[in-house]
């Protein structure tokens, strides 16, 4: 390299004055890649960190929103639920309404109809009373008066009298009881 | 140092004239070394920015993770930690910056180019000038050009007397001493970090090749002291291409705040 030496014969020149042709070298060659890097790379790159940064975000946006998707399911699916135990109690409910109404029902029809029963009962009973009471009536009486008419020795043809008899002897009858 | 005063005279040691290379063909006379490293790294930083950020996928590939985590250094820990909200519009200028920084720096140590094309001072020089341009444009656009200058020459909130020592300071500063600094910070590093590879690199060869066996010997230490500067190197011209796009974004910043 030393072989080389400009300065080996003259005197050593001062490196802190500049070739004017490196000047211009400098300057050109430092424009052109600053233009490059300008106009290609910077763009590109800041590119690139924008993507990058809305990828994220985005997968951010979109994790959130599917969390707030299923948030919402299990709001729904937890009202359905309570609705669906809230219909079921109410069931439950007028079912137990209806069997006590039927259960009402059916016991005011049976204490009807055992009254009716009871009423027909008695009915019956007071009709065949009245009619044992006029047959013995009128039993007693034919028996009264053949008995009276066979004592006293005396019929008594006459209808009309035959029949007063035959009341004031049960008004007798009844008075002595 | 002592090896080398051992061989008496013949070793010339690396100086100032080892940066000026000579034109690749005589009748080109602008198309040296470092220039043609320069036209390189322009070519090699877009070939694979363009390339790993051509699909911009939200998966990225190897090739596409590998341009991100550059840019994203840049872009957030440069831009958008020390400008602030307004951030967006000097990525792509603080991107090149970078790139363009510490790809050459890193010509220093790549076999066969093996030369930081920063340690030719009219790059810093260009780097720097665009810099304080961009910052003073955006201090201009932002406040208007004669409460920008009142802002740099009269800051506020300082007792009177205290600006006849306050202003040339500032001025200085703002106009000369930040642009310099910039531009020298980086030269310097590369151009002592080369010189310094030079100086234990070419003394090893210059050991091996001595009659003397004792210096041929010693000669594998100025080598594996060679390696382990080019790892040094390495972590240079990182810091470096680090430290000129932080300078730049904080004087943007500065620029852009209301009150400094």
């Amino acid at each position: 390299m030393r072989t080389f030496n400009f300065a080996a014969e003259g005197e050593a020149l001062n490196p802190l004055v500049p070739h004017t042709s490196e000047l211009v070298v400098g300057a050109i060659a430092f424009t052109l890649l600053f233009l490059v890097l300008r106009k290609a790379v910077v763009p590109m790159f800041e590119k690139a960190f924008a993507a990058r940064t809305e990828a994220i975000e985005g997968g951010i946006k979109k994790a959130e929103e599917a969390q707030l998707d299923a948030q919402r399911a299990l709001a729904q699916y937890t009202e359905q639920l309570s609705s669906a135990q809230g219909e079921a109690s109410r069931l439950r409910d007028d079912a137990r309404v209806q069997g006590a109404a039927i259960l009402e029902e059916l016991r005011t029809k049976a204490q009807e109809e055992a009254a009716r029963i009871t009423a027909a009962a008695h009915a019956s009973i007071e009709a065949e009373r009245q009619q044992a009471v006029t047959s013995l009536r009128n039993e007693v009486g034919a028996l009264a008066v053949e008995l009276a008419s066979k004592i006293v020795g005396e019929a008594l043809d006459d209808q009309a009298r035959q029949s007063r008899i035959v009341e004031r002897f049960i008004e007798d009858l009844e008075k002595s009881k | 140092m002592i090896n080398l005063q051992l061989s008496g005279d013949g070793f010339v040691p690396p100086s100032t004239n080892d940066f000026n290379l000579p034109p690749i063909f005589e009748s080109i006379e602008w198309l040296t070394k470092p220039v043609l490293l320069v036209f390189l790294s322009v070519i090699l930083v877009s070939l694979f920015f363009v390339v790993s950020a051509r699909k911009a996928a939200v998966v990225p590939s190897k090739l596409q993770f590998a341009g991100e985590t550059v840019y994203a250094f840049v872009r957030n820990d440069l831009a958008r930690d020390v400008i602030g909200p307004e951030f967006m519009r000097f990525v792509p200028y603080l991107f090149t910056l970078f790139t363009f920084v510490l790809t050459n720096n890193i010509f220093g140590i790549v076999p066969f180019l093996q030369f930081p094309a920063m340690s030719h001072v009219a790059f810093p020089y260009v780097l720097a000038a665009f810099s304080f341009f961009v910052f003073h444009y955006v201090g201009i656009r932002k406040q208007g050009l004669l409460k920008y200058l009142k802002e740099i020459a009269f800051m506020p909130g300082v007792p009177k007397p205290v600006y006849i020592l306050l202003t040339p300071i500032e001025i200085a500063t703002f106009f000369l001493v930040r642009p310099l600094t910039l531009s020298l910070r980086l030269f310097a590093n590369m151009f002592a970090g080369h010189l310094l590879l030079l100086v234990f690199i070419l003394g090893g060869e210059y050991m091996l090749s001595d009659p003397n066996l004792l210096m041929k010997i010693l000669s594998p230490f100025a080598f594996t002291f060679g390696i382990a500067l080019t790892f040094f190197e390495f972590m240079v011209q990182c810091l470096q291409a680090y430290i000129f796009t932080l300078l730049t974004a904080l004087y943007i910043a500065g620029a852009l705040a209301d009150e400094h």
